[in-house]
C-alpha cells in the first residue's frame, strides 16, 4: 500500500492486481463466482471425481473401524506407518495458510490479500483430514475423547509428559484458531453477497452468516482488531503446531529421530510443503475461473521463491542429518544414516532428495517462476517430495533400530492407501464446495489494494 | 431494499447463542451424571439374580459362618473360590433336607454339576485382580464387597469404578485394618484410622502402587 518502487526488469513481474479494476468490478468477478456464475459441467465432473475419492475413506475407515489396526500394514518395529507419514504431511500443508494469513498480514505484505482466504480454507480442510490419521491409529476412535482431560470415572489424566498429548492441544487450537480467523475474516464478504443477490434464500443463508455486518465504522474497527488480535494468536501457530509435531520424533530415544534439528526443520518443511500445495491448487483455479488479473505472476513468483527458500533451509536440514549422524560418533545414529542411503528404502530417499532438493532449484529462474504451467508441475513434485521425506524418516529410523534381531520391513496395504487417497478426497471435496458457495478471495482486501482505496493523509503543516 | 429479517431475529440470536452453551454444557453434564456415573452404568447396588437365592445375611450375618469357610482360596489365591456344591451340602444334607428351594442344591449334587452362579463382582477382562495380596495387605473383605452380613440377595457395594480402584491405591491408610480383623463384618478400628493405617502402611509394607501396569498386565 506504500508508494511503487521502482524495481528493475528482472525482478518486477507485475502489480498485485490487474488495472482497470474498480470498487464494483472485484465485488462482482469474485462474488459472481458464487452468485451468478453457472454449474460447470468440470466443477461437477470435479466433485464427483473427488467425492469417489471420499468413498474410499468411508470404505476404508469402515474396514479398519470393523477389524482393527491390522487392517494397516504396520507392525513391530513399524508401528507407526501410513497413519504418521500422512498426519505430519497434511499439518505441514496447512501452515502456509497460517503464514500467509497471520504472518504475512503483520508484516503488511499486499500481496496475500488475493490468496489468503484460499489458503486458510486449505489449512483448515488440510487439518481436518490430519486430525483424522492419529485418531483412526488409536484404532478406538469412539473412545478418543480420552485424549483430552475431563473429569472421569477412571480418576485419570492423560499422559501430560508425552509429546503425543502435545500434539492434540496443538493440533486442536490450530483448528480452533484457523476456523475462527478464517469465519471473522468472511463476515465482510458474506455481508456484500448478501447485499448482491437477489435470491431471497440465498440473502437469508448469507445474511445470517454475516451476522447482521452493516460496515459501519465501527463494524471495521472492530474487525480489524479482531483480526489483528487474531493474527498475533496465529503467528505463534505457524511456528508451534510443526514444532509440537516435530517433538513426536525428538523427544523419542530412536536414532534419526532424536535431534535437536527437528523443530526447524519440521517447521521450513511444513511451509515449504504449504506454499507448494498453494501453487498446486491456486494454478488451475485461477486458470478456470479467470482470475489471472487478481491472482496475478506476482502472487505466484512470491510463492515460488517461498518455496524456493523453505526448500534450502529443508535441504539445510538433510544435509544436518547426514551431518550430525557421522558427528555423533554414535554407532547407531551412523548405522541409521548409512541404512538411509544404502538401505532397502534408499530410492525413497534418493527420490525425496530430487523432488525436495533437486527440483525446486529451477525456481532461481524468473522464466519459471512466471510459467503457471511448470510451476504447476514443481509444486506437484515438491509435495510428492515432502510425502517421502515423511515415509523416510519414520520407515528407516524404525524399521531398523538397535537389536537387528528386532529388524524388519514395513509395506503400507491396499487400506492404507484408501485412507490415504480418502483424504485426498475429503479435501478436494471440500475445496469444490468452497469455490463453489463462497468467496475464495477476500472481496474488501483486494478493494484496498485498488488505487481508489487509498486515503492520502492530510500532510501535517 | 427490504430487510430481509425482522427486528425481533436480534434477540433469537442472541438467546440462540446462549441457548447453544446451555445445551452443550448441560449435555456434557448430562451425558457423565447420567450416564458414565449412573448406577445403571455402574451396576452398584444391584442385586444379580441367582439361581437359588442365597442369602449372606443369614449365613454370614445371622449364623455368623466366617467368609472362608466357603471362599476358602481368598488368603492364597487371585480367586476367592465359590465354594463347590459339595460345600453346601455339608450342612444341607442335614438340615432343610426337604426344602424346594434348595433343590437346585441337591440336584448339583446327585448330577455332579456346577450350579451357575451370576457373577456380581465382574471386573472387565483387561483388569488383573488379586484376592490373596489385598487380604495380605490388610484389606477387609467389607471395603470392597460392603456389608455382606446384611445383604439377603448380594449386590455390588461398590460402583467398581477405576477412580474407585485408585483412590485406595493412592491413600491405602485410610482403609486398612489389621489381618486378624480383615473377614470381620462391621469392623470399628480400636485406634484413630489415621493412625492405625499408617502403621499398618509401614508394617505391612504397602506400597501405593499405581501405575498402568499394576492392574493392566
Amino acid at each position: 500500500m506504500s508508494q511503487p518502487v521502482e524495481l528493475p526488469d528482472q525482478i518486477y513481474v507485475g502489480p498485485v492486481i490487474d488495472e482497470g479494476h474498480s470498487l464494483a468490478s472485484v465485488s462482482d468477478k469474485v462474488g459472481g463466482i458464487v452468485l451468478k456464475r453457472k454449474t460447470t459441467l468440470g466443477w461437477v465432473f470435479g466433485l464427483i471425481v473427488a467425492f469417489g475419492l471420499l468413498q474410499a475413506l468411508m470404505a476404508s475407515a469402515t474396514w479398519l473401524l470393523i477389524k482393527g489396526v491390522g487392517v494397516w500394514g504396520i507392525n513391530i518395529p513399524v508401528g507407526w506407518g501410513f497413519a504418521i507419514i500422512n498426519f505430519v504431511w497434511w499439518i505441514g500443508i496447512g501452515h502456509a495458510g497460517t503464514l500467509i494469513s497471520a504472518i504475512l498480514l503483520l508484516l503488511n505484505q499486499s500481496w496475500r490479500n488475493a490468496i489468503n482466504r484460499f489458503a486458510e480454507a486449505m489449512t483448515l480442510f488440510a487439518v481436518m483430514c490430519a486430525g483424522m490419521f492419529p485418531v483412526l491409529h488409536t484404532g478406538r476412535p469412539w473412545l478418543a475423547y480420552w485424549l483430552l482431560p475431563y473429569p472421569n470415572t477412571m480418576a485419570l489424566w492423560p499422559q501430560f509428559r508425552s509429546p503425543l498429548l502435545w500434539d492434540v492441544f496443538a493440533v486442536t487450537t490450530y483448528l480452533t484458531i484457523s476456523a475462527v480467523f478464517w469465519f471473522v475474516g468472511l463476515i465482510p464478504d458474506l455481508a456484500t453477497l448478501r447485499d448482491s443477490t437477489r435470491k431471497p434464500w440465498q440473502q437469508k443463508v448469507f445474511g445470517m452468516l454475516s451476522m447482521g455486518w452493516r460496515g459501519s465504522a465501527r463494524h471495521w474497527q472492530r474487525y480489524e482488531k479482531a483480526s489483528l488480535l487474531l493474527a498475533g494468536m496465529a503467528t505463534p501457530l505457524v511456528v508451534s503446531v510443526h514444532t509440537v509435531v516435530s517433538f513426536d520424533f525428538a523427544v523419542s530415544m530412536i536414532p534419526g529421530w532424536h535431534t535437536t534439528i527437528f523443530p526447524p526443520y519440521f517447521v521450513a518443511g511444513a511451509i515449504y510443503s504449504g506454499f507448494a500445495m498453494v501453487l498446486t491448487l491456486m494454478i488451475p483455479v485461477r486458470k478456470f475461473y479467470g482470475l489471472e488479473d487478481i491472482i496475478t505472476m506476482r502472487h505466484l513468483n512470491n510463492m515460488a521463491k517461498v518455496t524456493l527458500a523453505t526448500a534450502l533451509i529443508v535441504g539445510y536440514g538433510y544435509i544436518m542429518e547426514a551431518f550430525f549422524g557421522y558427528f555423533s560418533a554414535d554407532v547407531y545414529e551412523r548405522f541409521m544414516v548409512w541404512n538411509r542411503m544404502t538401505g532397502p528404502y534408499a530410492v525413497f530417499y534418493y527420490t525425496l532428495i530430487f523432488c525436495n532438493i533437486i527440483t525446486p532449484q529451477f525456481l532461481w529462474a524468473k522464466r519459471i517462476r512466471t510459467s503457471p504451467g511448470i510451476l504447476w508441475i514443481i509444486s506437484i513434485i515438491v509435495n510428492i517430495g515432502m510425502w517421502l521425506e515423511r515415509f523416510v524418516i519414520v520407515v528407516t529410523s524404525l524399521h531398523r533400530d538397535f537389536l537387528p534381531s528386532s529388524w524388519g520391513m514395513y509395506a503400507p496395504t491396499i487400506w492404507d492407501f484408501g485412507v490415504f487417497f480418502g483424504t485426498i478426497g475429503l479435501f478436494l471435496f471440500l475445496i469444490f464446495l468452497f469455490v463453489r458457495a463462497l468467496p475464495m478471495i477476500t472481496i474488501f482486501e483486494l478493494r484496498m489494494l485498488l488505487p481508489g482505496a487509498r486515503v492520502k493523509e492530510p500532510v501535517a503543516q | 431494499m427490504a430487510q430481509i429479517f425482522k427486528s425481533s431475529t436480534n434477540s433469537l440470536a442472541r438467546t440462540s447463542i446462549v441457548l447453544a452453551l446451555v445445551v452443550l454444557g448441560g449435555t456434557g453434564g448430562a451425558l457423565f451424571e447420567l450416564i458414565a456415573d449412573s448406577t445403571y452404568a455402574t451396576r452398584q447396588g444391584d442385586a444379580r439374580e441367582q439361581p437359588i437365592p442365597f442369602s449372606h445375611a443369614h449365613h454370614n450375618g445371622s449364623m455368623g459362618i466366617d467368609c472362608r469357610y466357603c471362599h476358602n482360596s481368598v488368603e492364597n489365591s487371585d480367586w476367592s473360590a465359590i465354594p463347590p456344591t459339595k460345600t453346601c451340602m455339608n450342612c444341607h444334607s442335614q438340615i432343610w433336607i426337604d426344602s424346594p428351594t434348595l433343590e437346585p442344591v441337591r440336584e448339583s449334587y446327585r448330577t455332579n454339576t456346577s450350579i451357575k452362579w451370576t457373577k456380581v463382582y465382574d471386573l472387565p477382562d483387561y483388569v488383573y485382580f488379586n484376592h490373596s495380596i489385598h487380604v495380605k495387605k490388610g484389606v477387609g473383605c467389607e471395603t470392597c464387597h460392603g456389608r455382606v452380613d446384611q445383604m439377603a440377595l448380594t449386590y455390588q457395594a461398590p460402583t467398581l469404578e477405576m477412580r474407585w480402584c485408585l483412590d485406595c491405591h493412592r491413600n491405602p491408610e485410610q482403609y486398612l485394618r489389621p489381618r486378624d480383623q480383615v473377614t470381620k463384618m462391621g469392623y470399628e478400628p480400636s485406634e484413630p484410622q489415621e493412625v492405625i493405617g499408617a502403621r499398618l502402611v509401614k508394617e505391612y509394607n504397602v506400597q501405593k502402587l499405581e501405575t498402568c501396569w499394576t492392574c493392566h498386565r
